[in-house]
């Protein structure tokens, strides 16, 4: 393929496609006049021109989740083409054309995360769109052909006429389609007659991403526009006290400095022109209060909080009499500030003209990014231009909108396009980081069994931070998400929430969110109790999960593809684990070996999945494989701490990541479901990190119940407190 | 430095300073956006570049020290034997995720197929190791080294 990008709206980005499907193209074409005048565009997501080409227009975000690829099944099934026919391009912001159908109008919103694809309408709404077009293209091959409609069939772009062979392709009859009535209801093939959905679909998204041709939101107009490297306050709620500049402006390719209240930015020719001017700038900051807050001033506000009763979100039976009696256990757990880290560090090239601005960028909220660049320059979000492109990871930090409000601050200083740089040590001090979270549970056994369950939790609210607000009737629920459902059968049960901001640090959504805190803490305390009333741990799960099939159904197909009751070579154990989470059951069992000097190595995972119906098992297979990395890459390192305000960690050598030598065998087991289809980008992390801790306690016997593993502790050199 | 760079068996003028490193030349002066900017350190890999055959991070190899060695980037690795094998076990194992580490995936894998055509475990280890991704997609490089160098299916 062939690409030259310019400046220009209507040029920005034109790709001409080599033969074979899936290149994903920028918005902008849609506006191209002349391809969009003769094109058949029945809906929001389908535009077939006379030459064949289908596009299909992605509503939600590919970050290398493989959306794009199941939406595009979605809609490639309906309407009967062959996923080698499609071009991709992805939707404006637009709200209420492209965010998830299940909501209602007013309240949907373009926004790709919560593992949601699939859960939030899309699944049946692109099918209907499919299914409606292909409609429209029977019914005017029939009025051509002056047939009836019910003698035709279609194949791979095709409508065929058995009875005389005739054929025509979809392109064709795109200029006869535009003036046929759009049905709404067509019919929806049956599940047997499905060529795409549930079929192991080639990523569309892969090839561009093996040759170097993908464009990513940094990557945008490289060289031909101006860099702007950004630092911002270290502490939050800082300023810029005094800037010494002379060694900055000394350098050759150094265009400008910029100064504003809480940030600085150094525009160069280029990007190391830009981190070099960066790093030659003398700023002193004031820091104000929030420069003396250290992690333990956070985890001691924490746990002061969490010693009392909370509000309740969750009270079935009588918890206060149950306590009572039984044997009781009183436990609590930790879970550290993470960084999402994704690969590619935030940017966003930003041209503002006046009271309009153009955006470049890669996001998860396509409408939210556009509305804090509107804001900014109080203007209304459509004086707001934004082209997304591919994300080089997302896991939640492209939720938050900091880099494009940023971005436009400075642009607005800078005179034409600009494109507005962190450096990976400035993604990582102003990540927004997963709430540091504290689990303070109580449990009783009685006769065997959980009769007593008390899971009172705490951690900074990422709602409370993104709006400014207290919670709604003082109960967050992102962060008991998944306390509150869970299936094991307790008679009695409750949940509460604790509000504890962290204040000066930033907490934002983090793959897996309030399920890997809350779910880590329950699947950790089931596991402590089946060993305390001397039960197996997976037969201990099961007598409680008796009205949950979907619970119980994972459970039993990844402990028999695990070998669960199996021996087990040298100093190792399995852990189980299981969760119910973004629609979807999960289960895991982890096979670690610890060594004398408390070194952990994961000998294998083997996961079982029910994500309902499927639509891309190999899609489901990649997920959960990487899911089960970036939860032990959290697990084995993941500490993010403060400390003067400022997060202590900068880069890959003090903020460790997974890499292949440490990365274990992963196997994924799918269960056959009929059942709605579930989220799968987040279950796979959420099960690991229990599994894991459960692995290490059958091995070690010992219970680790703060993240990160503690490596002394397993050795025997420090306490386990 | 003012000179020629050969970079993927073309010949590029170029003018930049002698610290700049060959990772901001490719991308902000060549055009050449396919090889990324991950951590600026050698930590993590994605600026991975072939000089003179070998896998070198290109974010800390300044551009003066290339001199007249061939540099192959992710845009041109697909015409050497071992690249073009690597590219296509990549896609038909659906190895990338969110892509952004693979084009230094692809390099450093590279570099070890044409080097050693038939690598064991502990080599793709040792060549790999430098290379992280997110995304955790290393079960599948593994197996797609092993599928390019024809020792599994």
């Amino acid at each position: 393929m062939a690409t030259s990008i310019d400046t220009s709206r209507r040029g920005f980005l034109k790709v001409s496609a080599a033969a074979g499907g899936g290149l994903l193209l920028g918005f902008e074409l849609l506006q191209d006049g002349a391809e969009a005048a003769s094109a058949f565009a029945p809906n929001a997501f389908i535009r077939i021109d006379p030459k064949g080409i289908v596009t299909l227009i992605m509503p939600q975000q590919e970050m290398g989740q493989g959306t794009h690829t199941g939406h595009s099944q979605l809609l490639a099934e309906e309407l009967d083409v062959a996923m080698s026919q499609v071009v991709l391009e992805q939707a404006p912001p637009n709200d209420m054309l492209y965010g998830g159908p299940k909501a209602p109008p007013e309240r949907r919103r373009q926004s790709t995360g919560g593992s949601s694809s699939f859960r939030n309408g899309f699944y049946i709404s692109l099918r209907q769109a499919g299914a409606n077009a292909r409609a429209i293209l029977v019914t005017a091959a029939a009025r051509l052909w002056k047939v009836d409609p019910a003698t035709l069939r279609t194949s791979d772009g095709v409508v065929y006429h058995d009875p005389s062979g005739r054929q025509i392709g979809y392109g064709e009859l795109s200029p006869r389609a535009g003036a046929i009535t759009l049905p709404t209801d067509a019919p929806l093939k049956a599940d047997k007659d499905f060529k795409l959905i549930g079929k192991p679909v080639h990523r569309l998204d892969v090839p561009a991403k093996t040759n170097g041709s993908v464009t990513y939101g940094i990557d945008v107009m490289a060289g031909k526009v101006p860099v702007a490297a950004v630092l911002q306050a270290p502490v939050v709620g800082g300023k810029v006290a005094a800037v010494d500049d002379a060694a900055a402006r000394a350098i050759p390719g150094v265009k400008q400095i910029v100064v504003l209240d809480d940030l600085v930015a150094v525009v160069a020719d280029n990007t190391w022109l830009a981190f070099k001017g960066l790093k030659a700038l003398g700023v002193t900051w004031n820091d104000g209060p929030n420069g003396r807050l250290g992690q333990a001033d956070i985890v001691r506000d924490l746990r002061e909080k969490t010693s009392k009763p909370g509000v309740s979100a969750k009270n079935e039976g009588d918890i206060d009499k149950a306590f009572g009696s039984g044997d009781r256990i009183d436990v609590a757990y930790e879970m550290p500030f993470l960084a999402h880290s994704p690969m590619e560090p935030l940017n966003c090239t930003v041209h503002v003209q006046g009271k309009t601005a153009e955006i470049w960028v890669g996001t998860q909220v396509q409408t939210g990014a556009q509305k804090a660049a509107a804001k900014v320059l109080d203007v209304d979000p459509k004086a707001v231009t934004l082209t997304n492109f591919m994300l080089g990871g997302g896991f939640g930090r492209r939720l938050d909108t900091d880099m494009v409000t940023n971005a436009v601050r400075v642009a607005q200083q800078v005179s034409g396009p600009v494109k507005v740089m962190w450096s990976r040590e400035e993604d990582t001090r102003h990540d927004t980081v997963r709430p540091y979270y504290r689990n303070v549970m109580a449990a009783t056994l009685k006769d065997g069994r959980i009769d007593a369950w008390l899971h009172r939790i705490s951690g900074g609210s990422v709602p409370v931070r993104m709006s400014g607000k207290p919670p709604k009737d003082g109960l967050d629920g992102s962060t008991i998400d998944g306390a509150d459902e869970i299936p094991y059968e307790i008679p009695n049960l409750r949940v509460e929430y604790v509000q504890c901001e962290p204040g000066a640090v930033n907490v934002g959504w983090w793959r897996g969110v309030g399920p890997n805190n809350s779910l880590f803490a329950v699947e950790s305390l089931i596991d402590e109790l089946a060993r305390k009333a001397g039960k197996d741990p997976l037969e201990f799960r099961l007598a409680h999960l008796q009205k949950s099939p979907r619970a119980a159904g994972v459970l039993r197909l990844a402990a028999d593809k695990a070998g669960w009751s199996g021996p087990l070579e040298g100093k190792a154990g399995r852990g189980i684990a299981m969760i119910n989470a973004f629609g979807s059951f999960c289960a895991a069992v982890c096979e670690a070996e610890v060594n004398a000097d408390g070194d952990v190595r994961v000998r294998r995972m083997v996961v079982a999945v029910d994500a309902g119906k499927v639509v891309n098992p190999d899609g489901i297979t990649s997920q959960v494989e990487g899911g089960v990395v970036f939860a032990l890459t959290s697990a084995f390192w993941g500490n993010i701490t403060v400390a003067n305000g400022r997060i202590q960690q900068s880069n890959f050598h003090d903020y460790r990541m997974m890499r292949i030598h440490e990365a274990p065998p992963v196997e994924v087991h799918i269960v056959p479901s009929n059942e709605d289809p579930g989220g799968i980008g987040e279950p796979g992390v959420t099960v690991s990190t229990p599994a894991l801790v459960n692995a290490i306690a059958a091995a070690t016997g010992i219970r680790l119940r703060t993240m990160p593993i503690d490596r002394e502790i397993l050795a025997g050199r420090k306490d386990n407190a | 430095m003012k000179g020629t760079l050969q970079v993927n068996g073309v010949a590029h003028d170029v003018e930049a300073p002698d610290d700049m490193p060959l990772l901001w030349v490719l991308r902000d002066m060549l055009g050449m956006t396919g090889t990324k900017y991950g951590c600026g350190i050698a930590q993590c890999g994605a600026c991975t570049v072939h000089l003179d055959g070998k896998p070198v991070r290109s974010c800390l190899l300044p551009v003066s020290a290339v001199g007249d060695k061939p540099v192959v980037t992710i845009e041109g690795v697909g015409t050497t034997p071992a690249g073009a094998k690597a590219q296509k076990a990549w896609i038909e194992l659906d190895v990338p995720q969110c892509g952004y580490c693979q084009s230094g995936q692809i390099m450093s894998a590279s570099a070890l197929l044409a080097n050693t055509p038939a690598p064991t475990d502990a080599d793709i280890d040792a060549a790999m190791a430098g290379n992280i991704c997110r995304c955790g997609t290393y079960l599948r490089i593994r197996a797609a080294i092993k599928r390019a160098a024809g020792t599994q299916a």
